[in-house]
């Protein structure tokens, strides 16, 4: 029963910080039909800036954060201008080829900057466990899920109240009809890739102070497409379910079926991902697609 | 009067007057001319070149092959697929096993591969018949990841990762056993995998594939049997990608998983694209760009290892950052590929130097 609750702790942390990757891919994709297959290498940048501005220029933590932050919003802009903007209604095809290119792009450039080695945060946070009940829980883990959920409530809060994420929801929801009512759809897209970089650059430098950061880190973004699916690809609360679902499922799984099939831990969120496609083809809050010839 | 023409203006001589003769390979004399030559060249290539250049045709020839198999199913049928790496695996394994453990010779196994990975592609194909665009493309995302697993945790059948040796193959008592050999066997396979592909296209499975990826509705409407010609468009694709993994796994003689990871699916896809999606030339344009991209990196690379110091430190980096903003800068430019830059060249000329 122990080893059950530690992998259940485990799992939903993971899974917090899941689901915010997974925000990241929901938010472009409800605004721009887009699905970035670059997210995982968003992730190494913010983690990698980070982790610069602390080693070499000794700056503290949090300054580090903001300032890795404002350099992914910016990244995130440059991005949709240089290269997403012009594959506005372009075939799936070629929207899934380009953010695989640039996913590529980033992460020749990331090696060529910061190499391919391992890289450690400094201690932020203290690495004494925390005694949750009869589990225990280190610190960082708490810190990425107490994080994680304050910013998926801040985006619930986002896009329900605010003009920009109301203009964000009306502009996925229908283009025309948004530009027509005087929404800036260039400036929604903008936006749309700029926020999805912070929320990318937050979850790598979560992850970065849990495993350290280097390239494969960017395979995250792979991992986490399972969840985005699971939760259908433009529903917010679905990708916050599935978040947790995923991190559990996958905990679970390593926690009983490694021992006898090493490595399957990587494998379960994508089995678990094709069960659910042959049931519910769009996820399980999903938008069907209705089709007229 | 040969001497006066233009190279580039080929259709002189087209006097098709039947619907038969028009669906017909129509070659003009001097395109027929010049196919015959290409293909003579081709196989005169090993007396002239260094056996460098006769490892980099054969690698080339075996993407030909695979490009060919993706683009029938993305470029032709418009089902995208994430999964080629790992179905090359298949193929590759599946002929390894047969050969290195069962025993059986490699002319049986061959064809063998190419069935077990059509099976296996058709399997992963399913869901394609609820699933569109993105979602497909997420599942055969999925066929990669479950499949690469397999290979790694089967060891039973592929000795994990360890890798597994496999023998060269034999024709008439001779031993495939080096790169001048093989390149006999890669290229006359590619020579018939890219005949069949055009010849393919005049069929009517060839049409209903097209008339899906065009719009996939309609072709239902007019008695295109969807799931029918999705499972056959992945199985026509995974045969191809299949007969591609048995002779890259017997060039190569020891293939492991990390051979068959996402990063080559999306290599064969970058080939379709570059190359041009539904054009059976670009497929080769394609897969000679791509194959032969981070071997003249190298090269530039070496050329100047003495003005940039540490380029042998970055040049992984290099080579993938390239990789990346090529497919970008071809997506964004000419999203039709080298067969449509070839076709803008060729149609320039025609009437060059009097365009108007």
């Amino acid at each position: 029963m122990e080893f059950f609750l530690q992998l259940l702790v485990g799992g939903i942390v993971v899974g917090a910080i899941y689901a915010m990757v997974a925000m990241g891919f929901v938010l472009i994709y409800k605004a721009t039909d887009v699905i970035n297959f670059s997210q995982g290498e968003l992730l190494l940048v913010g983690a990698y800036i980070s982790l610069s501005l602390m080693v070499q220029f000794q700056v503290p933590f949090l300054l580090s954060v903001i300032l890795a932050v404002i350099c992914s919003f910016l990244v995130g802009l440059l991005l949709e201008r240089l290269v997403l903007r012009s594959f506005i209604n372009e075939p799936v095809i070629s929207v899934i080829m380009v953010t695989l290119g640039l996913s590529s792009a980033l992460r020749g450039l990331m090696q060529v900057i910061w190499s391919t080695d391992t890289r450690v945060f400094p201690t932020v946070f203290s690495q004494a466990p925390v005694k949750l009940g009869t589990v225990l829980v280190s610190q960082v883990y708490l810190w990425s899920l107490g994080i994680s959920l304050l910013l998926l409530v801040i985006f619930a809060l986002f896009f329900r109240y605010s003009l920009l994420g109301v203009a964000m929801r009306a502009t996925a929801d229908d283009q025309q009809a948004a530009l027509s009512m005087g929404i800036s759809v260039k400036l929604i897209f903008a936006a749309t890739w700029a926020i999805a970089a912070v929320v990318s650059a937050i979850g790598g430098i979560l992850l970065g102070n849990i495993n350290g950061v280097n390239p494969s880190l960017g395979y995250i973004g792979l991992t986490v497409l399972p969840v985005a699916i699971l939760g259908g690809l433009d529903s917010i609360p679905g990708a916050i379910i599935g978040g947790f679902t995923i991190g559990v499922l996958e905990n679970l799984a390593g926690g009983y079926l490694d021992p006898f099939l090493p490595g399957v831990k990587q494998v379960a969120p994508f089995v678990i991902l094709v069960l659910v496609l042959m049931v519910k083809p769009y996820g399980l809050f999903g938008k069907p697609i209705i089709e007229r010839v | 009067m040969l001497k006066l023409r233009n190279p580039f203006v080929m259709e002189s001589g087209v006097y098709t007057t039947n619907y038969r003769e028009d669906m017909a390979f129509h070659f003009t004399p001097i395109a027929k001319l010049r196919v015959i030559a290409i293909i003579i060249l081709l196989y005169l290539l090993p007396m002239g070149a260094n056996n460098y250049l006769v490892s980099l045709a054969n690698l080339v020839g075996i993407a030909v092959i695979g490009a060919l198999g993706l683009n029938i199913l993305t470029g032709f049928t418009g089902q995208i697929s994430i999964g080629q790496g790992a179905f090359l695996g298949v193929g590759a394994y599946t002929a390894g096993f047969l050969t290195a453990k069962m025993g059986l010779s490699f002319w049986i196994a061959l064809p063998v591969a190419g069935l077990v990975t059509a099976l296996v592609g058709s399997v992963f194909g399913v869901p394609s018949l609820r699933l569109k665009g993105l979602y497909l493309a997420i599942a055969t995302l999925a066929a990669q990841v479950i499949i690469e697993f397999t290979l790694i945790r089967w060891e039973h059948v592929t000795n994990g990762v360890h890798g597994l040796v496999v023998p060269s193959p034999v024709l008439f008592g001779i031993s495939l056993n080096n790169d001048r050999r093989y390149y006999y066997l890669i290229l006359t396979t590619a020579i018939l995998f890219t005949i069949f592909t055009f010849n393919l296209f005049r069929t009517r499975t060839g049409r209903a594939f097209v008339a899906i990826r065009d719009r996939d509705l309609a072709a239902e409407v007019i008695g295109i049997n969807l799931f029918l010609y999705k499972m056959k468009a992945f199985a026509i694709s995974s045969f191809y990608v299949g007969v591609a993994g048995a002779l890259w796994a017997h060039y190569l003689r020891i293939i492991s998983p990390e051979q068959f990871t996402i990063s080559i699916s999306i290599q064969y896809l970058a080939m379709v694209i570059i190359g041009g999606l539904g054009s059976v030339m670009g497929s080769i344009y394609g897969a000679v760009f791509i194959t032969l991209l981070p071997v003249v990196l190298r090269e530039i690379a070496g050329a100047t290892s003495g003005w940039i110091p540490n380029i042998e430190m970055i040049i992984n980096g290099l080579r993938e950052m390239i990789f990346g903003i090529t497919i970008i800068l071809f997506l964004i430019f000419e999203p039709d590929g080298l067969a449509k830059i070839w076709r803008n060249i060729k149609n320039y000329f025609k009437l060059w130097p009097f365009s108007y």
